[in-house]
């Protein structure tokens, strides 16, 4: 018998626009001791679907019309909200996105695993503490006797996910959910945290449920795949028969959108654009502390019309780079050259006359835009305040961008909360190019949206990377999307350069350590090659 | 959803671009404004307030100054739709007049305060760094001095006018008002708009007026409606230490401080000019919520 068995479940938000069927008859079930991947882009109701089991969608707008979900001889949409509660924490528990912001940046890392311990099963504080150090051993962080004492900022991304799901397991329950438990990771640390997820579930034989945008996430680790869209489950199957054998075009889709192949490499100019020589940035933390030393003695030069792409984990100093060259970050050290010109000593209007020649897209459209302006209001700026357009001709050249980066002209006067993530990256994207730059750095510009979003976005930033004429320094983490994009490709490891080449002799015949390390952590390279 | 996109008929398009032009935000918090009901009465009932006090020496029924000794206090009649004071002073009258003061006082003390908070606040929280540890310690030495001899001292070296008065309250109001801008703006500067503003190419100054004011203008806006019947009081405060306004002129304050000495003979002289006052603090606050939410381009989809 299944461990979870989902029939016909309908979920509908009512709001001021009318009905939304958020989750429409859907049915699956989990297994224990199996993973099922529910697959979908934001809005497709796969958390709402999971969510609704536990009864934690607000209701009103939300309700549940309809549907039976059984967990061990239990129907769970008819429980009353305490039964449900004996059963969420205990049989089924949950794991979130963001890890940071389900601890309490106040408390231990040691009490905050305690106190469940200590209300659950009934133990004195002593034997509790032993348990919780066992679960970090468990979980893979590296000396839990003295760790177990820091607060959740001490802890990087990685390290707070294991613990939530140290926590998630303190007692041991049957079915986990996770909700895109990786997607705030790096590729190395999402690698061994699906790791250790898969590890888990043979070793105490949970069924887990792994919500995800990405199909490429799941490609190792899971059993059954189940792909929604628009509420609606519209295909299911065992992981070699999505990845080999789709069959419903969506599906197709997700998949076509997993960036994959090697760029051609145009023929490059040998011109260089911009030359960076013997780089180093320092962060000072205070009068007694040493400074952080973000990067180190860089020295790189990008030449003419290419795209660079610039490969690191969070942390190694690849977006201060990027800063540094566009003057947003103070130097400590070093010198570098646009065209000929010295950056670093420019000041006023000479600087401001520069900052036309460069620009920068940012990785999060939800903050790189100005709420209170429109899109008007945010691509006519750039082009009044560099007297590129007059204040007679400023309508012609806003809509003139929105036609470049694939807006609709109806949409001029609206506000960026009015838009879609992707929508949102192309208006920041138009901010850009307004001042007709040559130079870009685009800072992982993909990293926030949907999967099928994310080609579009790249696809469009190649296509104008051509028209423009642009230089363009890709900042990722991801290596499967700098591939797909990037003429040659920069390895930067904790503020140093590490490897640079072509992406094809990047990975065709990796040199060092650490780049060989990230091309394995490229999730489902088995199923995609 | 490029589909939708593509989907808007072309001719259409030039159409509304030019039926929306020059659209900007206070624009659209007006349009948004005028759906609110509540925020609308609280406007019409300040606009209404200031006119009377405008029209004041013209439309009064009587002189403020016109006693009535052997009268004294009388409850509302015909001749005196709110009653009399003690001196046989009509009450209508003599709210009027206080109206004119205590709304000047009210808004102009509060302009003052706003300009001078709201640009010593974004200029720290924008700079940072030393010039902010500077600035802010500036700020919280004149927290530190005892208003009311800061006040006295005023008047004592300049001797004692409403202008002064004015400028005094707004001197002390303006050191909150500076905080909250100051917080704000530290908050919005790490947001990658204002990164995004900078590589543009954008100085400072346009970064603070274009970028960083208007949207810290929420919390603004309601400290402001909160900060009117605040200094509206203080000055009553002040006029009841012989510090501002002298009898026979008056003002609300002052005429509740009086209603309050006589509230069991004569409630009338503290329920009239208090609902007075109460109504304009409603207005204000309906007017203050309104504001906020119409000027939150992200509160309603319309």
């Amino acid at each position: 018998m299944s461990l979870l068995n989902v029939q016909n479940l309908k979920v509908s938000f009512h709001t001021r626009n009318g009905e939304v069927k958020a989750v429409d008859d859907i049915s699956f079930t989990v297994e224990t001791g199996k993973i099922t991947a529910i697959i979908g882009e934001s809005g497709s109701g796969k958390s709402v679907a999971c969510y609704s089991l536990l009864g934690l969608i607000p209701t009103p707008p939300g309700k549940i019309e309809g549907g039976s979900a059984v967990f061990e001889g239990n129907d769970l949409l008819q429980l009353s909200e305490s039964e449900l509660r004996q059963i969420r924490g205990r049989d089924i528990a949950m794991i979130f996105q963001d890890p940071m912001t389900c601890l309490n940046p106040y408390m231990t890392i040691g009490h905050q695993l305690m106190e469940p311990i200590i209300f659950h099963k009934k133990v004195a504080k002593k034997e509790a503490r032993q348990h919780a150090i066992e679960l970090l051993e468990e979980v893979g962080i590296r000396d839990p006797q003295s760790t177990i004492d820091s607060y959740p900022h001490e802890f990087s991304g990685g390290m707070r996910q294991r613990v939530m799901i140290a926590m998630a397991l303190i007692n041991e329950p049957k079915l986990l959910i996770a909700d895109e438990p990786t997607t705030a990771l790096d590729v190395t640390i999402q690698a061994q945290i699906l790791k250790l997820m898969a590890d888990l579930q043979t070793k105490h034989s949970i069924g887990i449920i792994f919500i995800s945008h990405d199909l490429a996430v799941v490609a190792d680790i899971a059993d059954q795949i189940i792909v929604m869209q628009n509420g609606k489950i519209v295909e299911h199957g065992d992981r070699q028969g999505i990845f080999r054998n789709a069959q419903h075009p969506y599906t197709r889709k997700l998949l076509a959108a997993i960036p994959a192949g090697t760029k051609v490499v145009a023929e490059a100019q040998p011109e260089t654009l911009i030359s960076i020589r013997n780089l180093n940035t320092w962060f000072d933390q205070g009068r007694h502390k040493e400074p952080v030393k973000a990067i180190k003695d860089v020295s790189l030069d990008i030449r003419k019309g290419e795209i660079l792409g610039l490969v690191g984990e969070s942390g190694s100093g690849k977006s201060t780079l990027g800063r540094y060259i566009l003057r947003l970050v103070p130097i400590t050290s070093g010198s570098i050259s646009f065209d000929g010109i010295d950056l670093t000593e420019l000041q006023g209007q000479d600087l401001k006359k520069m900052r036309r020649r460069m620009q920068m897209i940012f990785q999060d459209p939800y903050a790189s835009l100005n709420p209170r302006m429109s899109v008007y209001d945010t691509l006519a700026e750039p082009l009044l305040l560099h007297k590129i357009e007059s204040r007679k001709t400023v309508e012609q050249g806003v809509l003139k961008l929105m036609d470049d980066v694939g807006l609709a002209r109806a949409f001029v006067r609206k506000y960026p909360h009015e838009f879609s993530g992707g929508q949102r990256q192309r208006i920041a994207i138009g901010r850009a190019l307004a001042t007709r730059p040559e130079f870009i750095v685009a800072d992982e510009p993909v990293s926030a949206l949907d999967v099928t979003i994310q080609a579009q976005i790249l696809d469009l930033m190649l296509d104008l990377g051509k028209e423009y004429g642009l230089t363009m320094l890709f900042v990722s983490h991801d290596l499967a999307v700098v591939k797909h994009i990037a003429d040659r490709i920069v390895v930067l490891y904790k503020g140093e350069i590490v490897e640079q080449g072509s992406g094809k002799d990047l990975f065709e015949n990796p040199q060092q350590e650490y780049t060989r390390q990230l091309l394995q952590s490229i999730p489902g390279r088995g199923l995609l090659e | 959803m490029t589909s939708i996109e593509n989907a808007v008929p072309e001719n259409n398009i030039t159409d509304i671009a030019m039926a929306e032009q020059g659209t900007s935000l206070w624009k659209d918090a007006w349009t948004r404004l005028k759906k609110n009901r509540m925020a609308l009465f609280g406007l019409a009932v300040l606009v209404l307030f200031i006119i009377i006090a405008l029209l004041t020496p013209w439309i009064a029924p009587y002189g403020y100054e016109e006693q009535n000794l052997d009268l004294g206090a009388t409850p509302p009649s015909l001749q005196h739709w709110l009653g009399t004071d003690i001196f046989g002073r009509d009450l209508l009258t003599l709210i009027m007049y206080g109206g004119r003061i205590s709304l000047a006082v009210g808004f102009v003390a509060t302009a003052v305060a706003l300009l001078i908070g709201v640009t010593y606040g974004a200029i720290a929280g924008y700079v940072g760094g030393r010039t902010d540890a500077f600035m802010m310690r500036m700020v919280d030495i004149l927290y530190a001095l005892p208003f009311m001899i800061f006040i006295i001292l005023l008047m004592v070296v300049f001797g004692r006018n409403l202008l002064l008065l004015f400028l005094a309250i707004g001197m002390v109001e303006w050191l909150t008002m500076a905080r909250i801008m100051r917080g704000q703006v530290q908050a919005l500067r790490q947001q990658e708009f204002v990164e995004a503003a900078i590589s543009l190419g954008l100085g400072p100054l346009a970064i603070i007026r274009r970028h960083l004011v208007p949207n810290a203008l929420g919390p603004i806006i309601v400290y402001t409606t909160l900060t009117i019947p605040g200094v509206m009081l203080l000055e009553a405060f002040l006029s009841f230490l012989g510090l501002g306004i002298q009898p026979p002129q008056t003002s609300w304050g002052l005429l509740i401080s009086y209603g309050a000495e006589t509230m069991e003979e004569f409630p009338w002289l503290l329920i009239f000019p208090g609902l007075a006052l109460a109504l304009t603090l409603f207005s204000l606050n309906f007017l203050g919520d309104g504001l906020r939410d119409a000027l939150d381009v992200r509160s309603s989809k319309d």
